[in-house]
């Protein structure tokens, strides 16, 4: 389809977006390997040389990991399906034709566009403070006791906020797919005798599948990095310590930059995994 | 079993009246065809029957049983859709079942259902396939396996052969005939094609705009068609309608005469007229002849091999008993 000479007008016109792209990357990167590999203690001493394959095995056998991990897949499947069940419910609702549908529709998108800093913000001061938050009148209101959310409940707590802010992205992307359901499928189903619930059940959420692996996949990525959330309100206490945090605390807590490093890398493989996953199946998508 | 009767029904679209108010019974086990230009409210008519629309006004009588209100699933109508909307999940077997299994039948009994269907529909080897990865011809059979399986009432079909190609629409057309005449059950197909609904209906509805033209069998229309509309939609290449000075001679707003009803000589004739374009199919070759009587160009069938040529100057004479007659309001006088 292109001819050499606009194949190679290409390569020097996107070369500047990769190489910048590149950099960004790869400077990062190199450097955390680098660090990993060194017994690096910036008001212990500095860079004190080559430590092998130390920082690996003590990130590993520290007694902080394991909860860590444990921890961040709690927080990563809660957050996995609650965004992807009421997402499934809120896509079956907003495809309904309903008054002021446009409205609804931007309402429920907007909390994906506020800073999860903000949003983590918003939900300590302005819903879960237990003498000012509206959580705390809504329970007085009842008559029960309020929640002291972000200490007694703050694993919970957390899964909320993360999932209010993944919640419009699993939204969209399942109602994308429920609209380019063909509605011939679903009046033929009607006709074969399929009740609403077996329609749903037989025909709908099968032509569902791949977008929910879609969503699972790259909300997993991104949940997997959760940060700002737990820096606002807990500060990784009350057991919300995920990996992405304990790595983050091992550098500036810790002051040790070789073991957070080696956290660091631990990190990127897993979420390689998933996104291979992901290529596969988006690509796959693409192809049918 | 399957006897529709349609009482003044009529339906509109957010106050646009899409069909006005149509009476229409299709006898039980009759092949009926809805034809008419696109957009003339065929699909929806079908719909009505089947109950994926509700009537504005009207009453829908299925089996002598007023079923204006009832459900889809309730008439017993099986569907066969343009798109085919077969479950691309589901295997060939799951499709064909799936009306089955909704019934809650037995599960040897839906087995046995499947491959009688299969058997009949040639689609054995293709059971445990996704729809996917069959061709047009095939996924058409599994749409009409899925129809025939639940024993329904009526068959309603719109326009299933349209995304098929020229050899396989011929081909599922007798399939399909072939299938009415083995179930004789009550079958109902949309079609804008006039030639699908020629050959396969054993009475035709013509459509204009919701309103019913004409109904009657194929040779009715063909010989008889009851206003200018029909005439020119029945038949094919279709009839030439004729004005001017010598319709008014024969008392006519507009003469309509078919191409096979006309002779065309190099010698003499009523009208003369020089040749334009000729299509040669082999068998018939159809002139186009620029006549000096009127403004349009008419169209002339000649048998087999005629040596007439670009710019000849000829004589046509119509069939005096095939001369169909038309008044100002574009109805049939003769
Ligand atoms: N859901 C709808 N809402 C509004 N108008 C509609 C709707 N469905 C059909 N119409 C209108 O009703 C008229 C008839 O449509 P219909 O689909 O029945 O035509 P058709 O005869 O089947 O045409 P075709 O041969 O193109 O399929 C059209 O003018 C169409 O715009
Ligand atoms: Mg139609």
């Amino acid at each position: 389809m292109s001819t050499n000479a606009s194949r190679s007008a290409a390569r020097v016109m996107m070369a500047p977006a990769v190489i910048l792209l590149l950099g960004w990357m790869l400077v990062p990167l190199t450097m955390t390997f680098w660090f990993s590999f060194r017994k690096f203690l910036p008001m212990r001493g500095g860079d004190l040389g080559f430590a092998g394959f130390d920082n690996y095995v003590r990130f590993l056998t520290s007694s902080s990991f394991w909860p860590a991990v444990q921890t961040t897949l709690i927080i990563v499947i809660s957050v996995l399906v609650i965004t992807v069940v009421l997402g499934i419910l809120l896509a079956m609702l907003l495809d309904q034709p309903m008054w002021g549908q446009g409205i609804v529709r931007i309402l429920v998108i907007a909390p994906f566009f506020v800073m999860p800093t903000v949003s983590a913000l918003l939900w300590k001061n302005m819903f879960m403070d237990p003498v000012n938050g509206l959580f705390a009148h809504l329970f007085k209101a009842f008559g029960a006791e309020p929640v002291i959310w972000l200490t007694d409940a703050a694993l919970p707590s957390i899964i909320m906020i993360v999932s209010w802010q993944w919640l419009p992205f699993a939204t969209l992307i399942l109602l994308t797919a429920r609209q380019s359901l063909d509605s011939e499928q679903m009046e033929a189903a009607e006709m074969d005798g399929a009740p609403l619930l077996k329609r749903f059940w037989f025909i709908v959420l099968p032509h569902l599948g791949r977008a929910i692996t879609v969503v699972i996949l790259i909300q997993t990525i991104f949940i997997l990095s959760t940060f700002a959330e737990i820096f606002v309100t807990t500060s990784g206490a009350f057991d919300t310590r995920t990996l992405t945090y304990l790595i983050f605390q091992r550098i500036t807590d810790s002051q040790n930059i070789g073991l957070g490093s080696a956290g660091g890398v631990y990190a990127i493989i897993l979420a390689n995994i998933v996104a291979l996953f992901l290529m596969r199946i988006v690509g796959k998508n693409l192809d049918a | 079993m399957g006897r529709i009767v349609l009482d003044q029904v009529n339906k509109s679209f957010d106050g646009v009246e899409v069909i006005p108010p149509l009476d229409l019974t299709i006898e039980d086990g009759e092949f009926t065809v809805f034809v008419g230009p696109s957009g003339c409210g065929k699909s929806t008519l079908l719909r009505l029957i089947a109950g994926l629309e509700d009537v504005t006004g009207g009453q829908i009588h299925i089996d002598g049983k007023d079923s204006t209100q009832l459900a889809p699933a309730k008439r017993k109508l099986a569907m066969v859709f343009q798109s085919y909307a077969l479950y691309p999940h589901m295997s060939v077997r799951n499709n064909i079942a799936f009306p089955l299994k909704m019934a809650k039948l037995g599960r040897d009994k839906i087995n046995s259902k499947v491959m009688a269907a299969a058997e009949v529909l040639n689609l054995t080897d293709y059971l445990e396939r996704r729809p996917g990865l069959l061709s047009g011809g095939q996924r058409q059979r599994v749409a009409i396996g899925r129809a025939i399986v639940r024993e329904p009432k009526a068959f309603l079909f719109d326009e299933p052969l349209s995304n098929l190609d020229a050899a396989l629409r011929v081909e599922m057309r007798l399939e399909i005939g072939e299938l009415h005449k083995r179930l004789a059950t009550t079958m109902v197909y949309v079609t804008h094609d006039q030639v699908e609904a020629m050959t396969m209906a054993d009475r035709i509805v013509v459509l204009k705009a919701g309103n019913i033209e004409q109904v009657g069998s194929p040779l009715e229309l063909y010989s008889k068609p009851k206003n200018v509309f029909v005439a020119g939609f029945i038949g094919s290449p279709s009839m030439n309608l004729l004005e001017g000075p010598e319709a008014v001679k024969l008392g006519a707003k507009t003469i309509g005469i078919r191409p096979e009803h006309l002779s065309i000589s190099d010698q003499e004739g009523v009208w003369s007229g020089i040749i334009g374009v000729s299509e040669h199919l082999g068998s018939d070759t159809f002139f186009h002849v620029k006549c000096d009587a009127f403004p349009e160009p008419i169209t002339v069938r000649a048998s087999g091999e005629v040596s007439l040529h670009y710019g000849e100057k000829v004589f046509l004479t119509p069939n005096h008993a095939h001369l169909h007659l038309f008044s100002d309001d574009g109805l049939r006088i003769a």
